[in-house]
């Protein structure tokens, strides 16, 4: 069978390739698509230590109220990011330093 | 219990989700990560079969892929001047960060592989388990099922009231 480790590691690996792209990226969307991979990750975490572990339903409810808040944050981030388009013309977030409306 | 059959779906997904991973965090191009998300999502959800969590693959796909997708799509493709790599897609920093991101994954995986986990004598057979989490939302996680409720009805609004911001109401006089 396939050992826990490596689902873990696969979690990790876009775990990780989730944190680089939040890092490098300078658009505001490239940022956000970084974030979603991390939430996923996570919720992919959560549903493989329910199964190996206490065998509930929990990990599958936590892993959908990730989703759900996932969902929730992208709807405000891009709601966000296309203010700041509106206002600077731009989405780099060099770019975009100011605060005052 | 795991099947070969099941080894090697582990090893396509995840032949998947490493290719679609490192052409959301290397294209030059803003439209190529955002069609690559779609890869990731999929060979998640797969993870999430595999893992005997079918309602939650259902719901990735349903919400990752049939809302979050086509949000960032829509979001990419309306920030005019996508296609121009220098203006989109710029990144910084790429020489300090790649060993950092290097040197963090290798620690986690020695974390993940010397730690002694613990793991149930037999993982469960793969059954459904919609009845299962309907019967729970609606007893024991009720105040958190309806709080998301609330929250994603704040959501609604707070997005709308920002969207709008620019748009000027015309009154009839």
């Amino acid at each position: 069978m396939i050992q826990m480790q490596h689902f873990l590691m696969m979690s990790a690996v876009i775990f990780v390739l989730g944190i680089y792209t939040v890092v490098t990226r300078k658009n505001v969307l490239g940022i956000l698509l970084g974030t979603e991979l991390v939430l996923n990750a996570a919720a992919l975490n959560i549903v493989i230590f329910g199964f190996y572990g206490n065998q509930t339903i929990e990990s599958s409810i936590y892993a959908l109220f990730v989703i759900v808040l996932a969902a929730a944050e992208a709807a405000v981030a891009l709601a966000v990011g296309l203010t700041l388009y509106q206002n600077f013309k731009t989405i780099d977030t060099t770019e975009t330093r100011e605060l005052k409306g | 219990m795991m099947t070969p059959m099941q080894d090697l779906a582990f090893a396509a997904l995840s032949g998947i989700v490493i290719a679609a991973g490192c052409l959301i965090a290397f294209s030059r191009n803003l439209v190529y990560s955002a069609f690559a998300l779609l890869g990731a999502f999929v060979g998640v959800a797969g993870y999430f079969v595999l893992l005997g969590a079918d309602f939650v693959a259902v719901i990735q796909l349903l919400v990752y892929i049939g809302g979050i997708m086509v949000l960032y799509l829509f979001a990419v493709l309306m920030t005019s001047g996508i296609g121009d790599v220098t203006l989109t897609n710029r990144s910084i920093a790429t020489k300090a960060s790649a060993p950092l991101c290097i040197v963090l994954i290798i620690l986690l995986g020695k974390l993940i592989y010397t730690t002694e986990w613990y793991v149930a004598a037999e993982p469960t057979e793969i059954a459904p388990t919609t009845a299962a989490i309907g019967n729970a939302l609606l007893t024991e996680y009720l105040l958190p099922f309806e709080l998301a409720s609330v929250l994603l009805l704040g959501t609604l609004v707070g997005t709308v009231a920002l969207a709008r911001r620019g748009v000027k109401v015309i009154k009839k006089s």
